[in-house]
């Protein structure tokens, strides 16, 4: 019954339905009655001082509600926007975490930081009163090279020299002495280019107060509401936990940007209760390009050991990673431990040593997109194995495959923290180099050069930590919450089945692979299964969607509640069935008494624990509703490999996707249909860091990449159709087998382009985004 | 400004600012709200809509405009019950995620196969310049729209 | 955006007396600049004349060897018109689909963007603008960033592009707006080559130094030794002067071989 629509089958999406046909609804697309709008008055300068604000004639402007500085909201209590992760230094000092008002009090520290809110009765009287606002800067030199961060000027009096923190992870010592028995050292100075995530939904919130209640409701973009309501409650002090209702309807795309708690959704929620009004705001685009969290941003040099046959000996990493000028919610752990930890990649190396000095800068805050932390990993170590691969004469299939974690190693205790726990990487190495054709890449290849054109293959064997995470694990690490999730089953009296989730779907599509989930477990029509997520009215306490985890645990909360949906009904069946509770058993959606023909559908068991006639109440509560809080024993390890083939017009430099190969292992899976989405829209993120996306700052800090016009964003026809496979080792430990999906593509891809590019140019190192001029020029130095 | 304009079928007469975007009526006054707006510089595409029979980004029409205008949109092309080819294509190739971008996508879409023969996939990727997707990577959107043009 | 009045004349006359009166006034074409420019509150104009109510300006037209292209007449259209192909397939790589359903030929040069698509044919192909009050030579026309040799309140009416024997347009789009980074339009009129730049320097302009090497030899290689003063160009995130300079050459070769190959087969 349930084979169409359970797990492994590619089912159309439920969400669907709403969407092709215009019926989303999406923040912007509610309303409250007498809704005002706010508009942020922004920070023209990178740094400077705050003197006065004067507000009065913004508040004259017509339609104007109020206007609102940080002294408003500092006078009534309302906090920092705090960082969730603390991370220690190697001396074992706390990690700076510089003050960071919602509106900017005294100090502003980059381009587009909000001072101060004007509230109107329309959206242009709220702009006119936004421009009214005047505020006396006094400009300072701004901070904005990362590699010069440490020797400028200090932005924040906590933090000298700029520094947040420097952190260190593995064997110093035994990496030194690998180094110096190398027969061969591999060394590459990599930047990992700044990106601005761009969801294509910008960020939005309104805030409503119910006085009668003294209540708060606000609905915004947010990929973890309830994470939303915790720091909003108990850090900003908007309003008690229990009086603040956070609504995430639906998102438009997140890619981690929409994680963090941001200054305009706390003013708004903070306005309506002020105002005694609901208060409305929709990011437009430039606001989004200034103040949304950017990702990546790093600088490095890294430094691979090997001998003679090409076996790894050491890794040594050295990181400047951005923070911009405040700490985003989860920026500290980007560049540690979703970075540092991954430096193994799919390798026995034996000795790894990794320092990570983060910086403050006048730019935006950098925190967590699509991969955060595992692309840039991955980027380190799959160009250093490629180029090492050339520096050494090997191939470079050969040489990774020499290096190879092999699946009798598992469960692989890495020398930086983590124990992956299966994986055959090979399998997914070998699939991908036979869908690439790489033996006739030489043919390829001189027929592009007959032509007059340039082509290149490169790999990238990824691997990413996922399944965001056992909690003790974090927390001992610094994390401020733990990071289970929850799931709830509601059987309603007719047999259909309301699941509520803590995990949050802008995109992941969890309403139609939950509801295979259960009409898997339960043997529901899928039909009849309907997927809540996104209030935190709604569902318990959970951890929202963010690092490949919705169904890794997420999910296996919902499988979790399931096994307790089923031990119930066994109970009610044994009962109305006159047998022991452990001769029954529960297959497709029926209650079987063993060796018998006695059984009960579903439908029965579900109608009978709310109608409870026959039914054991002394024993047994009635009603079929549970609920499941599952904290992962360990993290996911999705990996695979990535081989593209590029073309280059060296008279222009354009570079030409001709082939793109994704072998990617997930473990088990529900949909897919619903995983090759997921891989291809990581693959044009990975894609487009390596080829197009970049995010300037000029050297007073004004952002050069402030629209469409600038910042380039991957176009259909930048694009070629991608060639996307899967092996499968299951993941060992949780009840699905499952890895998650959702950030492979980004993770693995941007190495696999840039080791083409090379490959291409034949040169050793090259900037991204490989954009026309820079492959142009560097095929003039060549 | 006094302006009238046909929207899905429904003749509307409307007292709105001059320096209204036509995609402001459809959501604010009309509470259309299928079409979205995703950027500020006319390049995301988000907020296509047809107008007299052409694909226009409605964020970049003034209300003076649209004045006297036959408008579609994604609320417009098909039912739950009797969606349009494309609106059919995109769901079975799985051609959207988080779905904010659809409504333009489509829109688009739908122009594109009316107005040409013998799509091939590059005619499809450029055809679609003017629409920014961050969750497909283009991929399956190519394949919807190759579908429904077989359909269309 | 700022409030402004709107205003919809019926003829070119009403158009600029609507001009003349007005505090400040901005004419609308098709708005695909004006439009996101007064979104972004980067214009305060107090009126908005949109002159696509005016008679007459729309539509495509030959006459002894001309193509005449009324000023409110829209890039698809000129796209799907067949006198001059150069012109039609130029037209049909301006921004994208939707802005060539409403972005208008008189709108893209009056603006005079230096990335916009339609300069470069109106220095190569030998084009009249034409105005309210006069005949403007296209060679004349375009005079700076952003700079015409439109007075205060002229209005284009039309513009005559004249026929090539042959021509080709290579344009290297900028990967983000898709603008011209670079465009080149070579044109043939018999032994005569003229060969319109836009993207590149502050406006459109012919290459005297190109089509001298191929008025003397037709061929890609004859621009290989031709020097190319990128002193003045653009310089961007995309593309740096030089970059334009070296993207020019490169462009009037491929158009010259497009030519070419069309000629020879």
């Amino acid at each position: 019954m349930t084979a169409e629509t359970g797990i492994g089958a590619s089912v159309k999406r439920k969400e669907d339905a709403r969407f092709i046909t215009g019926t989303g609804r999406y923040t912007d697309d509610v309303s409250a009655p007498g809704q005002s709008y706010a508009v942020f008055a922004r920070s023209p300068h990178a740094r400077a001082k705050l003197g006065g604000i004067d507000t009065s004639a913004a508040a004259a402007s017509d339609g104007v509600v109020a206007v609102f500085t940080g002294a408003d909201l500092q006078a009534d209590g309302i906090g920092d926007l705090p960082c969730g992760w603390m991370v220690k230094s190697k001396d074992g000092s706390d990690m700076v975490q510089p003050p960071h008002p919602p509106l900017a009090i005294e100090r502003v520290n980059y381009v587009g930081e909000p001072y101060a809110v004007v509230v109107a009765e329309t959206l242009e009287a709220a702009k006119n009163g936004a421009e009214a606002v005047q505020a006396d800067f006094e400009e300072l030199p701004a901070v904005v090279d990362l590699k010069n961060a440490a020797a400028a000027d200090s932005i924040h009096d906590a933090a000298p020299n700029n520094q947040c923190y420097d952190w260190e992870l593995g064997d110093g010592a035994a990496t030194d002495a690998a180094f110096e028995r190398a027969h061969h050292v591999t060394r590459l100075h990599i930047v990992n280019n700044r990106l601005i995530p761009n969801a294509i939904e910008p960020r939005a919130a309104l805030g409503e107060y119910d006085a009668a209640a003294g209540s708060y409701t606000l609905h915004t973009t947010s990929q973890n509401p309830h994470l939303e309501r915790l720091v909003l409650a108990a850090f900003v002090n908007v309003a008690p936990e229990a009086k603040l209702r956070v609504i995430s309807p639906d998102v438009g795309g997140g890619f981690g940007s929409k994680i963090f708690v941001y200054a305009e959704e706390t003013a708004v929620i903070w306005a309506a209760g002020k105002l005694r009004r609901p208060v409305k705001w929709r990011a437009e685009r430039s606001e989004s390009f200034l103040a949304d969290a950017h990702g990546r941003d790093h600088v490095t040099d890294a430094e691979l050991a090997l001998a003679e046959d090409g076996e790894f000996l050491g890794l040594r990493v050295r990181t400047k990673a951005n923070m911009g000028a405040y700490l985003s919610t989860f920026a500290s752990s980007v560049p540690t431990y979703l970075y540092g930890t991954l430096l193994a990649g799919q390798y026995k190396t034996p000795a790894i040593h990794v320092q990570v000095q983060a910086l403050f800068t006048n730019t935006a805050p950098v925190d967590a997109y699509r991969g955060a932390g595992r692309p840039e990993a991955t980027y380190v170590v799959e160009r250093l194995v490629e180029t090492a691969a050339r520096e050494i004469g090997m191939d470079p299939s050969d040489l990774r495959r020499r290096n190879f974690i092999q699946p009798d190693d598992f469960p692989y205790e890495t020398p930086v923290a983590l124990t992956y726990d299966t994986g055959d990487y090979e399998a997914s190495l070998d699939k991908a180099l036979a869908h690439a054709d790489y033996a006739g890449f030489a043919a390829r290849k001189a027929a592009s050069e007959a032509s007059g054109n340039k082509r290149g293959i490169g790999f990238s064997c990824y691997i990413e930590a996922c399944g965001l995470a056992p909690s003790q694990v974090a927390i001992s690490l610094g994390a401020g919450v733990g990071l289970f999730e929850v799931g709830e089953v509601r059987v309603d009296v007719t047999g259909s089945v309301t699941v509520t989730t803590g995990s949050h779907s802008h995109g992941q599509s969890h309403e139609t692979t939950f509801a295979q989930i259960i009409s898997e477990k339960l043997g529901v029509q899928f039909e009849n299964v309907t997927v809540l997520h996104g209030d935190t009215g709604r569902s318990d306490y959970a951890l929202g969607t963010y690092g490949s985890r919705s169904l890794a645990v997420g999910g296996s909360a919902i499988v979790k509640a399931t096994e307790k949906i089923v031990a119930k009904g066994k109970k009610i069946a044994a009962h109305i069935l006159e047998a022991k509770e452990d001769q029954v058993d529960f297959a497709d959606g029926v209650f079987q008494v063993v060796d018998s023909n006695q059984s009960l559908t579903f439908g029965e068991v579900a109608f009978a624990a709310y109608v409870p006639a026959n039914y054991p109440l002394e024993e047994l509560e009635p009603g079929l509703s549970e609920k499941a809080f599952y904290d992962p024993p360990n993290f996911t390890y999705p990996a695979g490999a990535h081989i593209c083939e590029v073309e280059v017009d060296p008279q222009t430099g354009v570079v030409r996707i001709e082939k793109f190969v994704a072998v990617d292992d997930f473990g088990h899976i529900v949909n897919p249909m619903i995983v090759e989405g997921q891989v291809h829209g990581g693959l044009a993120q990975g894609i487009g860091q390596a080829l197009l996306e970049h995010g300037v700052y000029d050297e007073t800090g004004q952002l050069l990449s402030g629209s469409y016009m600038d910042y380039t964003m991957p176009r259909a026809d930048d694009l070629p159709s991608f060639l996307v496979d899967t092996t499968t080792t299951p993941c060992t430990h949780n009840p699905l087998g499952v890895k998650g999906c959702g950030e492979a593509g980004a993770i693995g891809s941007t190495a696999a382009v840039m080791n083409a590019v090379t490959n291409a140019l034949g040169v050793t190192e090259l900037p991204m985004p490989a954009t026309p001029e820079t492959v142009w020029r560097a095929l003039r130095e060549a | 400004m006094e302006i009238s304009l046909n929207v899905n079928g429904t003749a509307h007469s409307l007292e709105v600012p001059a320096n209204t975007l036509l995609s402001d009526i459809l959501r604010e006054r009309l509470r259309l709200t299928g079409t979205h707006v995703g950027c500020d510089t006319s390049q995301c595409g988000a907020c296509v809509v047809h107008v007299n029979g052409d694909a226009v980004k409605s964020c970049t029409v003034l209300a003076g405009q649209a004045n006297g205008a036959s408008v579609t949109t994604i609320e417009g092309i098909g039912t739950p019950d009797d969606l349009h080819p494309m609106q059919t294509a995109f769901r079975d190739n799985h051609a959207l995620q988080c779905g904010f971008c659809t409504p333009g996508m489509i829109m688009s879409a739908i122009e594109l196969v009316e107005k040409n023969d013998g799509l091939t996939e590059q005619a499809v990727r450029d055809g679609l310049e003017g629409n920014l997707c961050r969750c497909t990577g283009y991929h399956n959107i190519v394949k919807a729209v190759l579908a429904a043009a077989r359909q269309m | 955006m700022y409030a402004f009045s709107y205003h919809k004349p019926a003829t070119a006359q009403e158009a600029a007396d609507l001009m003349a009166s007005a505090d400040e006034g901005a004419y609308l074409a098709g708005g695909m600049t004006l439009v996101p420019t007064l979104k972004q509150r980067l214009a305060a104009p107090s009126d908005v004349i949109d002159l696509t109510g005016i008679h007459g300006l729309r539509g495509i037209r030959t006459l002894d060897g001309k193509v005449k292209v009324g000023a409110t007449t829209r890039h698809a259209e000129v796209a799907a018109n067949e006198h001059i192909p150069v012109l039609a397939d130029l037209a049909g790589r301006i921004g994208d689909p939707h802005v060539r359903n409403c972005g208008t030929l008189g709108g893209s040069v009056a603006n005079s963007d230096p990335a916009a698509d339609y300069p470069a044919a109106v220095v190569a192909l030998d084009a009249t603008v034409h105005t309210n009050k006069r005949a403007i030579a296209g060679d004349e026309f375009f005079k700076g960033l952003f700079e015409t040799a439109l007075e205060d309140g002229e209005i284009v009416t039309a513009v005559d592009f004249r026929a090539p024997s042959a021509a080709a347009y290579a344009k290297f789009p900028n990967p983000a707006s898709r603008y011209a980074v670079v465009g080149v339009l070579v044109a043939r009129y018999g032994d005569q080559v003229r060969v319109g730049v836009t993207g590149a320097g502050p406006c459109a302009f012919r290459a005297a130094n190109i089509e001298a090497a191929l008025a003397a030899d037709f061929r890609p290689g004859a621009v290989d030794d031709v020097g190319i003063d990128y002193g003045d160009f653009n310089a961007d995130l995309h593309a740096s002067a030089e970059y334009r300079g070296h993207l020019v050459r490169v462009l009037a070769k491929r158009a010259v071989a497009q030519i070419g190959s069309a000629d020879s087969g």
